[in-house]
């Protein structure tokens, strides 16, 4: 799996070569640097570690500024794990750029920090249908209903959705269609929308399910 | 200019006349029918301009067979031939959304002199 991380830099829309105006969202996908690399022998499994957002020295903390020098590169703010297939492909210190990720026509997935919504109820939450907007349905119109039995299990069962915060997680979209790669600048573009906030750093990666 | 825009201005057009809302328009819209394309010319009144970057729109009304018929198109769209300004109007604010409440004579707009 080939993976890169990026910062969301908003949507927008183009015209595709039929006229039709597609969704875009645009990623500044790296560079990010290889800082180590994990082999079957060292590890047993095949990994790699990227760095993203260079840091200056004075913000990282020792043992992390250690795990940097270690691989001759200077701290980054971001590392992340990425299993590959075969390690031994990628060396210590190599940068990776989008294009060595994703070519133009391809799928994506994308996984960031969703958007956070605060205290939702279920309706928005979890999707329920909520109740009536008559038929002497009386002040409860988005509300869950029945959650659970009565004496038997005289209890709410773990689990249940109910309403709570949402949103501010880890989400994944599959199968982005890949519209445009700009590896001068970094950029891709992908149809549709992805997780998280303008700025936000998500993570590209290969689709997983188009590899079939 | 910030990253968005900077993608967004390889897509712009900028073969288009300036044009506002009170100006009659003839947007000459290229429609594909039976695999065959071909102009089709929709001429009417500017009433609103919308969006920005590449997503903005213009929309235009006109009056056709005693009913109101109004189009929105994306200003950067490449269905849009071309767009031809043939009057401006002198208007003071920016939709005139009041004219759908309008009818005949009440629906002129004072033509734009140049000072």
């Amino acid at each position: 799996m080939k993976a890169i991380l990026g910062e969301k830099m908003g949507m927008t829309q183009i015209f595709d070569d039929d006229a039709q105006a597609i969704p875009v969202t645009i990623i500044k996908a790296g560079p990010c640097r290889v800082i180590q690399i994990k082999t079957a022998e060292s590890d047993g499994y095949e990994a790699i570690q990227i760095a993203y957002r260079e840091l200056p020295a004075n913000r990282t903390i020792k043992p992390v500024a250690g795990h940097f020098a270690k691989a001759g590169v200077p701290p980054h703010k971001y590392l992340v794990e990425i299993r590959v297939d075969d390690a031994s492909a990628y060396s210590i210190g190599q940068e990776i750029g989008i294009a060595d990720v994703l070519e133009e026509g391809a799928r994506a997935d994308v996984a960031g920090i969703s958007k956070g919504k605060g205290f939702q109820g279920v309706m928005k939450r979890h999707n329920f249908k909520g109740m009536d907007a008559g038929h002497g349905v009386h002040r409860v119109h988005r509300a869950p209903g029945s959650i659970g039995a009565c004496a038997t299990p005289a209890r709410v069962f773990k689990g249940k959705k109910m309403p709570g915060r949402m949103g501010g997680e880890r989400t994944t979209v599959l199968n982005l269609e890949v519209v445009q790669v700009d590896a001068e600048r970094g950029l891709v573009m992908l149809r549709g929308a992805v997780p998280g906030t303008k700025g936000a750093v998500v993570l590209v990666r290969e689709a997983v399910k188009a590899r079939g | 200019m910030n990253t968005l825009d900077q993608v967004e201005a390889a897509y712009l057009r900028d073969d288009l006349p300036d044009f506002g809302p009170g100006d009659n328009v003839k947007v000459n819209v290229r429609v594909v029918e039976g695999g065959r394309e071909r102009v089709q010319v929709f001429e009417g009144v500017v009433i609103a301009r919308g969006g920005g970057g590449l997503r903005e729109t213009f929309t235009v009304r006109k009056i056709s067979f005693g009913v109101g018929v109004e189009r929105i198109f994306p200003v950067h769209a490449p269905i849009i031939h071309s767009i031809e300004v043939t009057r401006r109007g002198d208007v003071r604010r920016a939709k005139l959304y009041y004219l759908r409440d309008r009818i005949g004579k009440a629906t002129r707009i004072k033509e734009k002199r140049d000072s």
